[in-house]
């Protein structure tokens, strides 16, 4: 066995990030009635993303986690360039990347949760696969591309699948065509959205191993939304946490996952079952509503050391329930958005 | 004494294409009050199994076997006493509690449909009886007259718990029932389940894909791959130690944070779960299987004791029951892998 470890840090000599996300923010609005808009009725506005900020150095693998609704999903379709921000930039390489999307999306290719979504039932396999080819005029050989992509993508001997049609294929087999799909175009990035979710159990390790080998040999810089923090433990080097729109910590992964200082990254770590772990605290109440952000720390009307009364014996209540607040380097690298931070205390 | 006793269960389904193998000789013992957790990937046959023991599978399936709920054989069982059995002794909360409601039913209406039905309650005592049960799962009796759109994913699995509960079933079935929920939602209801097992004393038997889920909710674990059980125990020790290299691979699928044995090193199986019609010869796991050789090409291994409260369905342990292969001979003992192996 190869140790996966010896070769995976991210090159420290890298210049500056391969991509720098400032402070997006991405809303959507509602729909109304005429008759409503007319008697002055105002529509909903959610806000997904409300001041994400990220920085990817190259070949890294940085897991973006959180409760659905957190807008994570919404982060990556921004990087993408599939949601334009109502404000903030979005850097590849330094180059605001709406200059020249097509260069761009041939940079970084997308992989999406649902893979039988993701392909067109009536396109062959080779057919899906080449297509980005065709898109960005690739020149050179479309059959040895496409072959070099599904054998990169464990499809092997590749040939074999270029005539078969979505439907004849498992759930497993057709992720690994939406990433040749991906692979084909000698992609820098792909973002990848839960991509093992919709994958039986024994499936989705090969699915992860795949993509962590991609990373050593192609030196792919990886964007990966998950729910899942056990899948972050397995492939991520740094997690971003988020919450209502905002990252409310980001960090290596060993600190973030074992050494959490966000109340909010605790409690989603409480509830990973585990053995024995039946009577630990479960934050009441449903994942919260993007239309509705509440003032002041986003998270405190879930927060169990707001509930506790432990806030006001520290003194931070008031501000935790009226003073928005920013990620704080909490220790190397690793950044929070809570007022216990300062005062050193752990969640 | 068992409440739920299913002996050599074999279900197999008509389809267009032929006949589907789902189920392949199981069998499952329930005590009163006992959690068993059922697990294994789509198509292993752990929903089958639900549907066969109350009897939902679609017309024309074919069960043999038996199952034993409180002493009569459900499988026998006639139209008229079947239907006093679901709800009264077992119920099923399934998957997708977003399909099982009917949409333009208030919930109120909806829970006290199976009392009313099963002679327990006139209509206005069972609306009574309904608003006791929601509050039982942690909604206010109030919301009795919502439809179910007006309830999020997470309440409305809660309605269908309360559901289940109606009529006081000492057996509840519970198929992925946190499947589509939430991460947070879902250690909610987990908790939920968990405390009215605990309080009504009720047998349950709970089916997922996700085997940490289950750890924390069952006593006893069972593995299911390709229609049959091939490993059952003690959850804790199923878990931790799995015995077939199938559970080992499940529970690799779902690590815990912090073991360093799994970080950066995601591990998985090639291949993909066997389609029912078209099982490979011998072990059925064999082909994906890691620590393959060679008799398990030809040779099927039964369910056989292990080690005390283990069994597992693996030529890698000793005492495998003299198994008859294909040709008609016994297992060659040099064909047995090295000591170092049997773990």
């Amino acid at each position: 066995m190869n140790d996966p470890l010896a070769d995976v840090s991210p090159s420290p000599e890298a210049t500056g990030p391969l991509l720098e996300v400032r402070n997006i923010h991405v809303s959507f609005t509602g729909r109304i009635g005429l008759g409503a808009g007319l008697i002055g009725k105002k529509a909903t506005v959610a806000r997904a993303v409300d001041g994400v900020s990220l920085e990817l150095q190259k070949g890294e693998v940085l897991a973006l986690a959180g409760e659905s609704g957190c807008g994570k999903t919404t982060t990556a379709r921004a990087v993408m360039g599939l949601e334009r921000p109502n404000e903030g930039q979005i850097l590849y390489e330094g180059e605001p990347i709406w200059n020249d999307l097509r260069a761009y999306r041939r940079k970084v290719q997308m992989v999406f949760q649902d893979p039988t979504g993701a392909l067109n039932p009536r396109e062959t396999v080779y057919e899906s696969v080449a297509e980005g080819l065709r898109i960005h005029r690739v020149a050179g050989d479309e059959r040895t591309q496409v072959a070099e992509a599904l054998s990169s993508a464990g499809l092997r001997p590749p040939e074999r699948f270029f005539l078969n049609y979505p439907h004849e294929l498992s759930g497993g087999q057709r992720q690994r065509v939406v990433i040749a799909g991906a692979l084909v175009l000698e992609p820098h990035m792909i973002v990848a959205d839960e991509p093992v979710s919709n994958l039986d159990a024994s499936v989705r390790g090969e699915i992860l191993a795949l993509l962590m080998e991609l990373r050593r040999r192609l030196g792919l810089t990886i964007l990966i939304v998950t729910h899942d923090l056990g899948l972050a433990w397995m492939v991520a080097d740094r997690v971003a946490v988020m919450y209502l729109g905002r990252v409310v910590e980001i960090g290596p992964a060993e600190d973030v996952l074992i050494h959490p200082k966000h109340p909010y990254t605790k409690a989603l770590l409480d509830v990973v079952p585990e053995i024995g772990g039946a009577g630990r605290p479960i934050l009441t109440g449903e994942p919260p509503d993007p239309t509705r952000i509440p003032r002041g720390c986003r998270f405190h009307p879930r927060c169990p050391i707001v509930a506790s009364g432990r806030a006001q014996k520290l003194g931070i209540l008031g501000r935790c329930t009226d003073q928005d607040l920013a990620l704080e380097e909490a220790a190397r690298d690793h950044h929070v958005a809570c007022y216990l931070t300062e005062l050193g205390e752990e969640p | 004494m068992s409440l739920l006793s299913v002996k050599d269960l074999h279900v197999t389904y008509r389809t267009q294409a032929g006949a589907v193998p789902a189920v392949r000789g199981v069998g499952i013992e329930l005590s009163r009050g006992e959690v068993l957790g059922l697990a294994g990937e789509s198509g292993c046959g752990k929903s089958t199994i639900a549907g066969a023991i109350l009897r939902l599978l679609p017309k024309g399936t074919d069960v043999t076997g038996q199952v034993m709920l409180d002493n009569q054989n459900v499988l026998e069982l006639k139209p008229g006493r079947l239907r006093a059995v679901r709800w009264t002794e077992a119920s099923i909360v399934f998957q997708g509690a977003m399909h099982a409601l009917n949409p333009v039913q208030r919930i109120g209406d909806q829970i006290a449909e199976p009392i009313v039905l099963h002679g327990q309650a006139g209509e206005r005592e069972a609306l009574v009886r309904a608003g006791s049960l929601l509050e039982q799962v942690g909604l206010p009796a109030r919301r009795l007259k919502d439809y179910p759109h007006e309830l999020s994913g997470g309440q409305r699995q809660r309605v269908m718990i309360a559901m289940a509960l109606a009529c006081n079933p000492r057996l509840i079935i519970a198929d992925e029932p946190t499947t589509a929920l939430d991460v947070m939602v879902q250690a909610q209801v987990l908790r939920l389940l968990k405390e009215l097992q605990r309080e009504l004393g009720l047998a349950m038997i709970f089916i997922t894909h996700d085997l940490s889920v289950l750890v924390e909710t069952c006593d006893r674990l069972a593995v299911m791959y390709a229609g049959r059980v091939i490993e059952e125990g003690p959850a804790d020790v199923v878990f931790r130690q799995p015995a077939h290299p199938y559970t080992r691979a499940l529970s690799a699928a779902f690590p815990e944070i912090g073991d360093a044995r799994f970080r950066m090193r995601p591990s998985g199986l090639p291949g993909d779960p066997p389609y029912p019609a078209d099982l490979p010869t011998g072990c059925t796991f064999h082909p994906r299987c890691p620590q393959v050789f060679a008799p398990c090409s030809h040779v099927d291994p039964p369910l056989f004791d292990v080690s005390p409260e283990r069994r597992a369905a693996c030529l890698l342990f000793d005492g495998a029951p003299a198994t008859v292969n294909a040709a008609g001979g016994t297992v060659a003992k040099e064909d047995q892998p090295p000591a170092e192996e049997q773990r």
